[in-house]
């Protein structure tokens, strides 16, 4: 177990830099550079275009050295945890992202809760009681569910708690926590407004798990060592918890793997709709500025999640799969 | 119906006229029909069937285990609690039929007063769940016993079914078990409250022979220690002979014979017994049939030499993966098949008789040796390094019977597809032609012209394995390699499918390479036999001499195995276990 765990460590390292090198090849690739749209932006505003300005920034970021030492200054910057400035903000990137970062974590981590909470007793209920009403309905709704785009909910939800509840339901906090410190007050103000975002977010994830909850399990259902269970007297609960739902469980440790990246881009669409705090809106901005540190910030992130995802998922499933620990 | 065959005294488990029925959407179907059968302490009572006779439902109906639409319709199961040996008689009898099956009724009798082992070891057991952690539960939920208790009872009852090294064992997971290990801590899940009734599910047929004979003796002594009473269901006589006390004949969900199993062995009733019977016989002698063959079809020339074949096959272990692991699967090789001959491969699974029938069709690469193969024109070629495309011709001539007519057969394919396919490939375009062939071989594996336009769901086991002959013949091949092509089926079957084979051989002078791993089949129907112990030929010659007169230990081991034909010949076999590394 401790050589496999070590063994995966051992390999994301490889990744990791493969990945960051990745990252600023795509912050690279688009035509010109900050500067250049920067400049095309004081144009468009009918402003003057200091030449001196421009190059001065160029010269200050380097935008004119050759791509390797681009690569090794900005990689360099980041082990010291210096993510670089952004350009349109006139601040450092770490400073930007940090504290929506942590929202960005709370948020994504009670979806993921309310999808499992919701969709693994449905999907459990639906494949042992399959063709029931329950089932149906549960369908039903599923489907409807995984048919509906997120940004619609969350218009149709901010629509009715505008005119029917008169509350104002986007952002994570009420106007007088938005600045205030810490407090037990603006927990439970965060809360209350983390409902719909979550409701909104977790619906169409809660549809799909509860489908392939139901799939799997319906898999392992009639298969003999539950027989082989129910012979030893074990009640009908306890055999299929203990036995196919374990082992219908097993692919979700596989899903662990794509939570990670989306905690930075899951929900952009919505967070946009209910201009949540949260870092997706952030990077759709860096991308579409060619902030080029943010959005190589951004970009790296999300490799680094997707590999740290891998990892942790492959962890978990090694502990609960024991054929997979001994290969 | 025939009970007054059985001692009906003190019985434990008396079935009235029980009826199971599955409810589908043609009408309702009786899958077990109007049976009586008891079941005695210290006795073992084989229900022998074939696949579909009713057998496996009727011991699931015991435990109300009887997956939906199956439901129990009318009759009684009686558990009496007590053994009526105390003169008071106050025994106390249950009605399992009358049970719900989620009842907490059931539940309790389940795993405590009747254990159960099924056929696969290996699906039965959960995967991600440890032996200990299996069997310890039955401890737990029956007798209240707190876990460290549970786990010493339990390494106790791994020591008794053999487990070796029971307190390592305790802690392992089913995949590190060899199958026969398996099915021993199956024994010892069935067993560990001390059940007084054991129903036993085809527990050996999964098994190689040496290991069957093992569990069989297993069985024999736990019985005989715990006085308990067995339901041994089996569709192989040989096993009855070894271990019955009394027999039940089941056929379409009826009870056709029922008696002591010295009667039914000497003097069966009915003609279904007669034929299972015979057909356990013909494993002690070569076919007639082969033999008359031979005096008017003489074997011909070689037309396979294999010469030091050697077959490895790597893994990667270590920290990150980078050592790499050797397998010998077949090791130095060497071997003739002659124009017209049946050779049989024979050895326990792992034995590697699977890869060196691959290697010789070249569908693996051979690492090392010679491979000479003389075609219809009597050239002779070296085929050990060709390529792909080179190999073609030689491929035409060579084809395969596999073991599982189920996965072996595409289930969106027709018959026609199917056989027509390797038409097709081998440059039979003319749809008129192709059809023309296929009702041609439909014939001659006794398959009717209607078959060509159904789907393998809609034939039996029998005639799936037909079908595959056809499709393996259709581009009038030379050499057939039967890869365990009978083992998945019934008795019955199983001969009719070795009586087509030979007949196809007299008509079509086809060489066989019959890989079985059992040697009864082997002598029946093989000329010659080669014996393989993990990757090596450790005996081959004569299939008669070899199994008359064997030379290598191996070969004694596995003969000492296969079970007898009549009970009268119990004990008079030794066994014993080929040990070496």
């Amino acid at each position: 177990m401790y050589a496999y765990i070590l063994r995966r460590l051992a390999w994301s390292v490889p990744f990791l830099f493969a990945a960051s090198f990745l990252a600023f090849t795509i912050i690279q690739a688009p035509p010109g550079d900050y500067v250049e749209s920067y400049a095309a932006k004081l144009e468009a505003d009918g402003r003057q275009v200091d030449e001196v300005r421009l190059n001065s920034l160029r010269d200050r970021f380097g935008l004119d050295e050759p791509f390797l030492s681009q690569y090794w200054k900005w990689i360099s910057g980041i082990a010291k945890g210096d993510f670089g400035l952004s350009f349109q903000w006139q601040q450092p990137v770490s400073e930007l992202i940090g504290d929506r970062m942590i929202l960005s974590v709370i948020l994504a981590t009670s979806t993921l809760l309310f999808t499992w909470a919701i969709a693994l007793p449905i999907g459990i209920l639906s494949a042992v009681r399959q063709y029931s009403w329950g089932d149906y309905f549960f369908s039903i709704i599923g489907f409807i569910g995984l048919a509906t785009p997120n940004f619609l909910v969350a218009l149709i939800l901010m629509y009715v708690g505008v005119v029917y509840f008169g509350t104002n339901v986007t952002g994570l906090f009420s106007a007088e926590y938005v600045n205030a410190e810490w407090s037990w007050a603006k927990f439970l103000d965060l809360v209350k407004h983390l409902i719909i975002p979550v409701v909104i977010i977790g619906t169409s994830a809660t549809a799909s798990l509860i489908r392939i909850m139901r799939a799997n399990l319906l898999d392992e259902l009639y298969k003999p060592y539950v027989t082989t269970a129910r012979a030893k007297g074990l009640s009908e609960f306890k055999t299929i918890l203990k036995y196919p739902v374990r082992i219908a469980l097993n692919p979700f440790a596989s899903t662990i793997a794509w939570v990670f990246p989306q905690i930075i881009s899951g929900s952009t669409v919505v967070a946009v709709v209910l201009s949540l705090p949260t870092v997706d809106p952030l990077m759709l901005d860096a991308l579409l500025t060619q902030d080029m540190y943010l959005a190589g910030a951004f970009i790296l992130m999300l490799s680094v999640m997707s590999i740290i995802g891998m990892i942790v998922s492959d962890i978990v499933l090694a502990m609960i799969d024991p054929r997979i620990r001994y290969r | 119906m025939t009970q007054q065959n059985l001692p009906a005294d003190h019985p434990i488990l008396e079935i009235k006229n029980l009826v199971t029925v599955f409810e589908t959407r043609h009408g309702i179907f009786n899958a077990v029909d109007d049976v009586s059968l008891n079941l005695v302490p210290g006795e073992t009572l084989c229900l022998v069937g074939e696949s579909g006779s009713g057998k496996s439902v009727l011991s699931r109906s015991i435990l109300q285990l009887v997956d939906r639409p199956g439901r129990i319709a009318s009759g009684e199961i009686l558990l009496h609690e007590a053994h009526p040996s105390s003169k008071t008689e106050q025994t106390r009898s249950l009605d399992l039929a009358k049970l719900e099956a989620r009842s907490g009724v059931i539940r309790n009798i389940r795993g405590r007063d009747i254990g159960m082992i099924f056929q696969e070891p290996m699906s039965s057991l959960s995967p991600v769940h440890t032996i200990g952690s299996q069997i310890t539960e039955s401890l737990v939920l029956h007798e209240g016993l707190n876990k460290k208790a549970a786990r010493d009872r339990v390494i106790e009852m791994l020591r008794r079914v053999e487990i070796p090294n029971p307190e390592k064992a305790i802690d392992q997971y089913p995949f590190e078990f060899s199958g026969g290990m398996r099915q021993r801590a199956m024994i010892a899940m069935a067993l560990i409250c001390n059940p007084k009734i054991l129903i036993a599910d085809e527990p050996t047929t999964a098994l190689d022979v040496t290991i069957q004979a093992e569990i069989l003796d297993l069985l024999n002594d736990l019985k005989k220690q715990n006085d308990m009473a067995i339901l041994f269901i089996t569709h192989d006589m040989g096993v009855v002979a070894e271990i019955a006390d009394h027999v039940a004949v089941m056929r379409h969900g009826k009870v056709i014979e029922n008696g002591n199993v010295q009667d039914v062995f000497d003097r069966p009733k009915h003609d279904y017994t007669k034929a299972l019977l015979k057909s356990a016989r013909d494993s002690q002698i070569p076919s007639p049939d082969r033999l008359a063959q031979r005096q008017v079809q003489p074997i011909g020339a070689p037309i396979l030499e294999a010469s030091n074949l050697r077959k490895e096959f790597y893994g990667k272990t270590g920290l990150l993966g980078m050592t790499q692991t050797t397998l010998v699967a077949v090791n130095d090789a060497s071997f003739t098949l002659h124009e017209g001959e049946t050779l049989g491969v024979v050895g326990e699974s792992g034995s590697g008789k699977t890869t060196l029938a691959r290697c010789i069709q070249r569908v693996h690469s051979i690492e090392a040796g010679q491979l000479h193969y003389t075609n219809r024109g009597g050239d002779r070629a070296e085929i050990s390094q060709l390529n792909d495309a080179q190999l073609q011709p030689t491929w035409r001539d060579m084809r395969t019977v596999f073991q599982d007519p189920f996965a072996s057969l595409n289930p969106r394919m027709s018959v026609s597809q199917i056989i027509g396919e390797s038409l097709l490939l081998n440059g039979m375009t003319s749809p008129v032609d192709r059809r023309k062939r296929i009702l041609e071989l439909l014939d001659l594996v006794g398959l009717p012209s209607s078959a060509l336009e159904r789907y393998p769901h809609a034939f039996s086991g029998g005639q799936r394995q037909r079908i595959s002959i056809a499709r393996a013949i259709a581009p009038n091949p030379r050499i057939i390699i039967a890869d365990e092509a009978t083992s998945a089926l019934d008795v019955s079957i199983r001969t009719q499918i070795m009586d087509l084979l030979q007949e196809l051989q007299k008509e079509l002078r086809l060489s066989y390479v019959f890989i079985s791993h059992d040697l009864g089949l082997v002598r029946y129907f093989c000329d010659r036999v080669l014996v393989m112990f993990k990757g090596d030929i450790v005996e081959s010659g004569d299939s008669e001499t070899v199994c008359t007169q064997p030379t290598h230990d191996y070969t004694r081991a596995l003969l000492s195995a296969v079970p007898i034909t009549h009970p009268d010949q119990r004990g008079s076999r030794q066994r014993f276990r080929y040990e070496n590394g």
